[in-house]
């Protein structure tokens, strides 16, 4: 039972992690109707600007930086490739992000090389015991963290200008550029809102217990595209349970591998893509995702 | 006429090269032609139909290790079944086919970059299965391919053959064979694009409803374009495994269906002239750089600490794809035509579908 509940707070704070990645991938996805498979390099950029940082100018300084900075490569990338494209398609830019992923993650991995790179935060391996149940301080942090910028986020969207624009924009661009909304700032600012959320999510993702940012990290990251699908692409709320599935999936799998052994080893990586296939299965546009009709 | 004239030229440049080119260089082309197999399935989904797939690795996986399986004999830790080679190489391409088949509930219903995420659970699934079904997949270390066997002429080093004093080895006679499996390949599928399907596949593309209305079941048509592409898949790992000779599943990541998406988004989307030449160019470029790394700036041997040339080269068709997308539509076989429409002098037939075998005699 206390194997239980560590697992599933744990999953649950891992998870609240991956939602960070998925609400950034679905604020790009409802402004911009592009699926962005560069999520991942982003998320990588951020956590190697503070992996490099924090040694000279201090863990929360550096944090700001490598925020600022996955930011501003999410920002450029809007700016310099998906609004200057001119393909019809939204598959084609799909297709674009996954040219950006690749040169930003082989350079990326390229200076990391074979390094594992610590993050320099104050929690390190502390651990809290709370009734018996042993949790990492970090895990509490990373709930905690993503729990108040998830709200924020939230809040914005609903009741900010920025937040009404960008809604307004979601459910239909024409429209709101005749209403004087400015579609190519609404897309900017998503693409640098997703940037600085997938940092935070980094550091989350390389703190104890993982050993630090190495060049797998960006695959880390991946198992948070099965959150934003599963939950539904367009939908805020899907990304949050999305996240949450994948993680609570993902900690149980792994923690009660030993039991699981005639699946293999290393079952935990891979239970969120199952997870995502089933639900696919039964919901073909995610959990909260919106269905498209068309009678013919 | 004139027609008739390059084809012959294209064949007897395609049938020359294995007598003047070293081992490297037909290995390199044999790779590259079983890419463009691969290349030319994945554009009849993702160029032609407008699905997006990362799970192309995960088929050209199946191919390799079902041929591997179906025609190794059993030993004492890894199973086989021992058939026939070339009845082996055709159940791997069908049994490719049928596990595009069994994602068709998803395939079917899902579009565009919905099923791009999706199918990334083939690939995490598939590397899964690939480490841990020892006794069918050898594991970490992977499996030795036996070579192909058909009416009595072996794909291998031995027996000896020499033709016209050239010694024929496992490369030399693969590469006719090669040859003829992208032959065939470009064929079919531009038989596929030029008739009714193809025409469903490109309206499914640009206008699912419209589709729809006139009486094209998308459903059916996506699910089917599916199977189809995983069987492309299928026989390129065929060749791939017989190219090889081993098949090691690290090879069949994620990377490796970013490749395929990279190559017909460079070559041009929905043609399969446009999968062949981009899946000779990113097959090329490493093999290229490698080649020549000392004379190039900016790259480095490998393991000196500077961009090693397979980096180089995932760098610059990274780059590549984003230049292609925002500067030339259509690809590099948009580049071609538009060159040809504006030199008169070069005006041959119109579009003829450029062959593996004119890359070739670039390489020389």
């Amino acid at each position: 039972m206390i194997t239980f509940l560590e697992l599933l707070v744990n999953g649950i704070s891992i998870g609240a992690v991956y939602a960070l990645i998925a609400l950034g991938f679905v604020v790009i996805f409802k402004a911009t109707e592009v699926v962005n498979f560069a999520h991942a390099s982003l998320l990588l950029a951020g956590g190697y600007v503070v992996a490099r940082l924090h040694p000279h100018v201090g863990f929360w300084l550096a944090l700001l930086i490598g925020v600022a900075a996955a930011a501003l490569i999410g920002a450029l990338v809007e700016f310099l490739i998906i609004r200057r494209s001119k393909a019809s398609s939204h598959g084609v830019l799909a297709i674009v992000t996954i040219g950006v992923d690749i040169v930003l993650t082989t350079e990326l991995t390229r200076q990391i090389g074979a390094e594992v790179l610590a993050m320099g935060d104050p929690w390190e391996s502390g651990v809290l015991h709370i009734g018996g149940v042993t949790i990492a301080e970090t895990r509490i942090v990373a709930l905690v963290t993503a729990t108040v910028l998830i709200a924020a986020f939230l809040l914005a969207f609903k009741f900010t200008g920025w937040g009404v624009a960008m809604r307004a924009t979601a459910e239909d661009p024409e429209t709101a550029a005749l209403m004087g909304v400015r579609l190519g700032r609404v897309s900017l600012s998503a693409w640098a809102v997703a940037g600085a959320l997938a940092a935070v999510a980094a550091l989350f993702l390389c703190v104890f217990p993982t050993p630090g940012l190495d060049r797998s990290s960006s695959l880390a990251a991946l198992k948070a595209f099965p959150a934003a699908i599963l939950g539904g692409l367009d939908s805020t709320t899907g990304a949050l349970v999305g996240g949450l599935i994948v993680g609570v999936t993902e900690a149980l799998m792994t923690g009660y591998q030993d039991d699981l052994s005639f699946l293999g080893r290393g079952i935990g990586d891979v239970a969120p893509f199952l997870v995502m296939i089933v639900i696919l299965l039964l919901r073909p546009a995610g959990l909260f995702g919106t269905k498209e009709l068309a009678r013919v | 006429m004139s027609r008739i004239v390059v084809w012959a030229a294209v064949l007897a440049a395609f049938v020359a090269v294995p007598f003047y080119l070293e081992g490297f260089w037909l290995q390199t082309g044999l790779f590259a032609m079983s890419a463009a197999v691969g290349a030319i399935g994945i554009n009849l989904l993702t160029g032609a139909t407008g699905q997006l797939s990362m799970g192309h690795a995960f088929f050209l996986a199946l191919g390799a290790y079902a041929y591997v399986y179906f025609a190794a004999e059993p030993t004492r830790t890894l199973g086989g079944l021992g058939l026939p080679t070339p009845l082996a190489a055709v159940l791997a391409v069908l049994l490719a086919g049928a596990a595009g088949g069994l994602f068709s509930p998803i395939a079917g219903r899902l579009k565009g970059a919905y099923l791009g995420i999706a199918t990334l659970a083939l690939i995490f699934g598939g590397q899964h299965v690939l480490f841990n079904a020892e006794p069918v997949t050898g594991g970490f270390n992977g499996r030795a391919v036996p070579p192909l066997e058909v009416f009595g002429f072996v794909f291998a080093d031995t027996p000896e053959l020499v033709v016209l004093d050239v010694p024929f080895g496992v490369l030399e006679r693969l590469w006719f064979l090669g040859g003829l499996a992208l032959l065939g390949s470009a064929l079919f599928a531009r038989g596929v694009l030029r008739g009714r399907p193809g025409r469903a596949m490109n309206t499914i593309r640009d206008h699912e409803i419209a589709a729809g209305v006139m009486g094209v079941p998308v459903t059916r048509y996506r699910a089917a374009v599916f199977v189809l592409s995983s069987m492309y898949g299928g026989l390129a790992g065929v060749l791939l495994a017989l190219v090889f000779q081993r098949t090691v599943p690290d090879y069949f990541g994620i990377l490796l269906s970013l490749d395929y998406l990279a190559m017909i988004v460079i070559g041009g989307l929905g043609s399969v002239g446009g999968a062949v030449i981009g899946a000779a160019f990113v097959s090329l470029l490493p093999q290229l750089l490698t080649r020549y790394s000392d004379a190039l700036p900016l790259v480095a041997p490998p393991g000196s600490g500077g961009v090693s040339p397979a980096e180089a080269a995932r760098i610059l068709y990274g780059a590549a794809i984003v230049a292609v997308v925002l500067f030339l539509p259509g690809g590099l076989l948009g580049l071609l035509r538009s060159l040809r429409q504006r030199l008169p002098g070069l005006r041959l037939s119109p579009l003829p579908t450029p062959s593996p075998e004119t890359r070739s005699s670039h390489v020389r």
